[in-house]
């Protein structure tokens, strides 16, 4: 049921999540953070199943700081990929975990990458995505207003399109998001809409 | 076959000793110095360099470890046992992270290091690690802790320690000046400025920071055994709240050259009138002392 959208714009991602836990026809929380900050230059936006989520994605941020300590040099967008693509496969026939992610991140060297991840160990670069069934409504959205190297009003404005598609259509309602933005000076939250 | 390795390699001696532990106490004692000091806010590590070839790489060289962003390591001995305990170490933290969902205190993660060098001393086939640790941190209500470790496994908080190479001479020096550089480091907290030993013998201040005033109690520690130069010393230095920081050889070499002037002007000092070198003239003028002013 998360609601999960990501648009890479020019020198920067900006990471969009529904801020709902419901089960059943309860609403038990409208305020939950789905976008984590993975280090200072990367987010992880999480959907799926609730301990899985937050388990598995800890679990991933806690691996990526030790690599840091032990080496002194953070971990490119693209090694956290694979590293956490390579988690996930893993999983897929022994322990699965039901999380889907796209993690958006910032470096140095190549600039603002967005890559789609899901439970079964899929991983692609996307210029834009969503994970969930808001994907169904969005990415006719960003299909038709998405262009690259926006800048951030014109990428939040394509956000706000979207987001306002999913509360328009999608059966489940969910009135809050949480928007956070990273480029070149790292991870930064934004009014949600 | 495995039976041939289970046989423990440290066991007692008759009269109570535990000569592996001791031999590796031994190969601590060669290691280079290291120091850490503890001031109200803020802690040093302070380390002797060995010299690095000129072909090598200085930053694949370094003594001082972070082992979380906020808890360092500096160790006295063998630098590969080091390495691997260093390594565990992080992996804890992290660990710890991921279950307990907060930072590890210091004292926890120098109990899990003393841990493990104490279940290599009461292992099969397993030898002591042959390191000494000081381990540096601010927990999370923000006060600074200095621990040592050794390959024993005993472990203890401390205010100012030395290990390694003459540790013994530095740890000396500290007990002897540590209590008045605390008084001074509580009133640099609350004037900023610090008093300076000068030739003139007035009552001169300087403007400086906590942490430097730190750096330079521990760099006075350290130049009593290592030969003064920016290039043979690591420091790092930590405040509550902030990444630790690894100083420049240009920072460094300012605090030595600081500490130099001081130490020369203290002696200058403590020279009888008479015999002191004019302002400009030759220093260390070999005159008799005059019988006057003794």
């Amino acid at each position: 049921m998360d609601s999960i959208i990501a648009v890479v714009g020019d020198g920067f991602v900006v990471s969009a999540a529904d801020c709902t836990n419901a089960r059943s026809i309860v609403v038990m929380k409208e305020d939950v953070d789905k976008v984590m900050e993975l280090d200072h230059h990367k987010l992880l936006s999480m959907a799926g199943e609730p301990g899985d989520v937050v388990q598995f994605t800890e679990y991933i941020q806690k691996n990526v700081h030790l690599y840091e300590l032990r080496t002194g040099i953070p971990m490119s967008t693209t090694a956290v990929a694979s590293f956490t693509r390579n988690e996930l496969a893993k999983s897929i026939r022994k322990n699965p975990y039901s999380v889907n992610l796209l993690l958006a991140g910032y470096d140095p060297k190549t600039g603002p990458e967005l890559y789609y991840l899901d439970y079964l160990g899929t991983l692609t670069k996307m210029p834009y995505a969503a994970q969930g069934y808001c994907s169904y409504f969005v990415l006719a959205t960003l299909d038709r207003y998405y262009r690259s190297s926006m800048s951030l009003d014109e990428a939040l404005d394509v956000m706000r399109k979207a987001i306002q598609e999913v509360k328009v259509r999608f059966l489940i309602n969910q009135p809050k998001f949480t928007i956070k933005v990273v480029d070149v000076n790292g991870t930064r939250t934004l009014e949600s809409f | 076959m495995s039976s041939r390795y289970d046989r423990a390699i440290t066991v007692f001696s008759p009269d109570g000793h535990l000569f592996q532990v001791e031999y590796a106490l031994e190969a601590v004692r060669k290691g280079t110095t290291a120091i850490g000091v503890r001031g109200t806010d803020s802690l040093v590590l302070c380390v002797e360099k060995k010299s690095t070839a000129k072909l090598q790489e200085p930053r694949t060289v370094r003594k001082i470890c972070k082992l979380d962003s906020h808890i360092l390591l500096a160790f006295a001995g063998l630098t590969a046992d080091a390495r691997v305990l260093v390594n565990k170490a992080r992996i804890e933290c992290q660990s710890y992270r991921l279950t307990v969902e907060d930072a590890p205190s210091v004292d926890y993660v120098t109990r899990h290091i003393a841990g493990i060098q104490q279940r290599y001393t009461q292992s099969g086939g397993v030898r002591p690690f042959g390191i000494s640790t000081l381990i540096v941190g601010f927990d999370l209500d923000g006060t600074p802790r200095l621990f040592q470790t050794d390959p024993s496994g005993t472990f203890s908080e401390w205010k100012a320690a030395a290990i390694g190479r003459n540790s013994k001479t530095v740890s000396e020096f500290l007990e002897k000046k540590y209590p008045e550089f605390v008084e001074e480091n509580k009133q640099v907290k609350e004037t900023g400025r610090a008093s300076v030993v000068s030739g003139e013998g007035g009552d001169e201040t300087e403007e400086i920071t906590t942490e430097d005033h730190v750096v330079k109690f521990a760099v006075r520690a350290l130049l009593e055994v290592v030969e003064s130069s920016a290039k043979n010393i690591e420091i790092a230095v930590m405040k509550a709240g902030q990444e630790m920081k690894l100083l420049e050889e240009e920072e460094i070499a300012k605090a030595v050259a600081s500490v130099e002037a001081e130490k020369k002007a203290a002696e200058e000092a403590r020279k009888p009138p008479a015999a002191r070198a004019d302002p400009g003239g030759a220093a260390g003028s070999s005159q008799p002392p005059t019988t006057s002013g003794q």
